[in-house]
């Protein structure tokens, strides 16, 4: 089976090993990764904060990059989420569509395309609190994916009440009001149980949360979950 | 008095920093209400109910000329004296010639979010008429001199010991008052003020065109005196709230409850049709409906955000909302807050006094999955981003920003050599006074880019 991998302008800069544990994990299951050169931004950032005209040059760009493929997996729920529900919009037409319905998040490509459930045992004995990135639960709707694949790498889910509470990154909604983009955070942090590791399918939740522990002085671990679900593999 | 929209970064973080009790209280009541409304919903077919809703509300907003008219002439048939209001000039005015004509002293306020917008309690004080909001809420917070912080539950950001203190100073209640007790004496202080009162006034949830019933849902019995004691009863009512039939309300008056409490129906739901007639014992002997427009018709116009006037006021979209749960509504500077304040302000104050409130949203999409109207809350978010953006509201430095960035990403070659080079800036030494990048490191650390970037790992060979 043929995979693109679109590493995602963020994780490639901030998450590269992430981005490397999901070529892994695919390898890992049979898959022939792929990484087509031309791949920038899924253009996310500008449809957002409503420079529609820029985030259109960039679907463009994007439907170009990858039409060729086979399926398109992404270690970010958010991205996929802009392909998946906001590309037909944005440039109506056959080869939106086809992108849309071709591209998945790394654990509902697992689950959902591939069928895997069990990974291996090398999470056996680590507590993990998982946090829900609003696109991959609400746009995608997936939600009990990373769930399944995390317990089926042998870690316990730990319950948290504000696991599917924004975690106030919402891309340039982090710059433009910082201090409530950090109340939110602060929810999060001020709810989190006693855990080895918080993981996330989204790099942008995972770089908020990170940071405002960081700035709160918070001894807390993060690790993209694809990282961690290579982890689980113990190979 | 409020700053509007305009303030509501600065008010918001003032309200962080200053208020924190705020924060505790908006967030525990907003995720008890959030939780009921949870359950309510899980016991009913609520996907259906849902869709249900929004073709009603869609189709009366369609067709709205047709069913206002019809509620005029029903109205009218059983005495009841209509008038349009453009304005919120015009509305008030139906009160000059209401006061006037009585000699009204004292008004007594059914819990009503429309008159919050037009100001009525303030003209009523102009007019030389004492209001006095009864709802108990509303009681705490006309005591404190405040308004609404939340549609339905309007001192949501006062805490219990918040109640006490000011029952204490201004009823003589004991600081440590049980909430009964408190309850108790706002009672005795509304009883004689609806006994004293001589108007009304009340707003309206639904208003069936084919009958001219107004419908109204509440929990305290306040309503039902309101509308009923005083010798003339004046509801305000925005042209949006029209159903077409009587039935439609058994619909309505359950969902509606169902997603603001998670109560099956209000305790109290009154159903009015005109003034006391010969037979009768009670109710007002003169009954004005105001159907208020105040821009409500300019939002109907709009392609795209006229969606946003199926809204049935539940404030669902406020209690799961990750944003309001921070500040409560006050930080957002004019009557409607949260997410529904954020998408109809800008069609009925104008998109440039509504900003921020637009992008006051991580785009989360929690709203959407509760409104029981299905009003696309995030998505006409962005719509109003995009108009922003269009009539040149938005930041320059950030439109140039996006043109720099897009032609950076349609060329590959480009895109990597500006992410090498941001990988080489100093940012923990010089971020604080870069735009975006000063916002980030204001509240959190400084991000760390990988030791290489995915592309060069992927060049190098992934093992």
């Amino acid at each position: 089976m043929r995979v693109a991998l679109f590493a995602t302008c963020l994780a490639d800069q901030f998450f590269a090993e992430a981005c490397a544990d999901t070529v892994r994990l695919l390898r890992h299951l049979g898959a022939e990764v792929e990484f087509p050169a031309g791949q920038t931004c899924c253009g996310q950032p500008a449809y957002n904060v409503g420079h529609a005209r820029e985030a259109k040059r960039m679907v463009r760009h994007t439907l170009g990059v990858f039409d060729e493929a086979r399926y398109v997996v992404l270690p970010s729920g958010s991205c996929a989420g802009m392909l998946r529900r906001f590309y037909p919009e944005l440039v109506p037409g056959d080869r939106s569509e086809a992108l849309a319905s071709k591209s998945y998040e790394l654990s509902e490509f697992l689950v959902r395309v591939l069928g895997v459930e069990s990974l291996g045992d090398g999470l056996a004995g680590t507590r993990v609190a998982y946090h829900h990135g609003c696109h991959a639960l609400r746009e995608l709707r997936v939600e009990h994916e990373p769930i399944t694949l995390l317990r089926g790498a042998g870690a316990e889910v730990a319950p948290w009440s504000a696991d599917r509470e924004c975690c106030g990154f919402g891309g340039l909604f982090s710059t433009k009001l910082p201090e409530v983009s950090a109340a939110m955070a602060d929810t999060k942090l001020d709810t989190l149980p006693p855990v080895d590791v918080v993981t996330s399918a989204d790099g942008g939740c995972l770089m908020q949360l990170s940071g405002r522990s960081g700035h709160r002085g918070d001894d807390v671990r993060y690790r993209h979950l694809a990282s961690l679900l290579w982890q689980g593999v113990g190979a | 008095m409020s700053r509007g929209p305009g303030a509501y970064r600065a008010e918001a973080a003032r309200s962080l920093r200053d208020d924190p009790g705020v924060r505790d209280s908006v967030g525990s009541a907003t995720r008890s209400f959030d939780t009921h409304r949870a359950k309510a919903y899980a016991e009913i077919d609520s996907e259906r109910w849902r869709d249900w809703a929004r073709d009603v509300k869609t189709h009366a907003l369609t067709h709205l000329a047709e069913y206002l008219e019809q509620a005029e002439t029903r109205l009218t048939e059983r005495g009841v004296q209509v008038h349009w209001a453009e304005t919120d000039r015009d509305a008030l005015a139906v009160l000059d010639a209401v006061v006037g004509r009585h000699g009204i002293r004292t008004a007594v306020k059914a819990k009503s979010m429309v008159s919050e917008e037009l100001g009525v309690n303030e003209h009523l004080e102009r007019l030389g008429v004492r209001p006095i909001e009864t709802d108990l809420g509303e009681y705490i917070i006309q005591l404190l001199g405040e308004p609404p912080s939340h549609i339905v539950g309007p001192a949501i950001h006062k805490s219990l010991d918040d109640c006490r203190v000011l029952f204490h100073e201004r009823l003589g209640t004991p600081l440590d008052a049980p909430p009964d007790r408190l309850a108790g004496a706002a009672r005795d202080a509304l009883r004689e003020a609806f006994l004293a009162a001589d108007l009304g006034i009340s707003g309206a949830n639904f208003v069936a065109a084919d009958t001219g019933t107004l419908a109204l849902i509440e929990n305290e019995g306040n309503i039902r005196l309101s509308t009923s004691l005083p010798r003339v009863h004046v509801a305000f009512v925005g042209i949006e709230k029209i159903v077409p039939h009587f039935e439609d309300l058994a619909g309505f008056l359950q969902l509606t409850a169902r997603a603001a409490t998670g109560q099956p129906i209000g305790n109290f739901v009154s159903l009015i049709q005109g003034p006391r007639t010969g037979d009768e014992i009670d109710g007002p002997e003169e009954v004005h409906v105001v159907f208020v427009d105040n821009g409500r018709t300019a939002l109907l116009e709009d392609d795209e955000a006229w969606e946003a006037l199926r809204c049935v006021r539940c404030g669902a979209c406020l209690n799961i909302c990750p944003v309001y749960r921070q500040t409560g509504g006050h930080a957002y500077g004019w009557t409607y807050s949260g997410p529904l304040g954020a998408i109809i302000a800008p069609g009925m104050l104008g998109l440039k006094q509504a900003l921020p409130l637009p992008h006051a949203s991580s785009l989360c999409g929690a709203c959407a999955d509760v409104c029981p109207v299905r009003i696309p809350i995030p998505d006409l978010l962005v719509y109003w981003r995009e108009r922003a953006v269009e009539g040149g509201l938005a930041p320059l430095s950030e439109g140039l920003g996006a043109k720099m960035y897009a032609g950076l990403a349609e060329r590959p070659g480009a895109f990597a050599a500006a992410a090498a080079l941001m990988r080489h800036t100093p940012w923990k030494a010089v971020g604080r006074a870069l735009p975006v990048l000063g916002g980030w490191m204001q509240e959190r650390s400084a991000p760390e880019p990988s030791p290489k970037a995915f592309r060069r790992l992927w060049e190098e060979g992934i093992e």
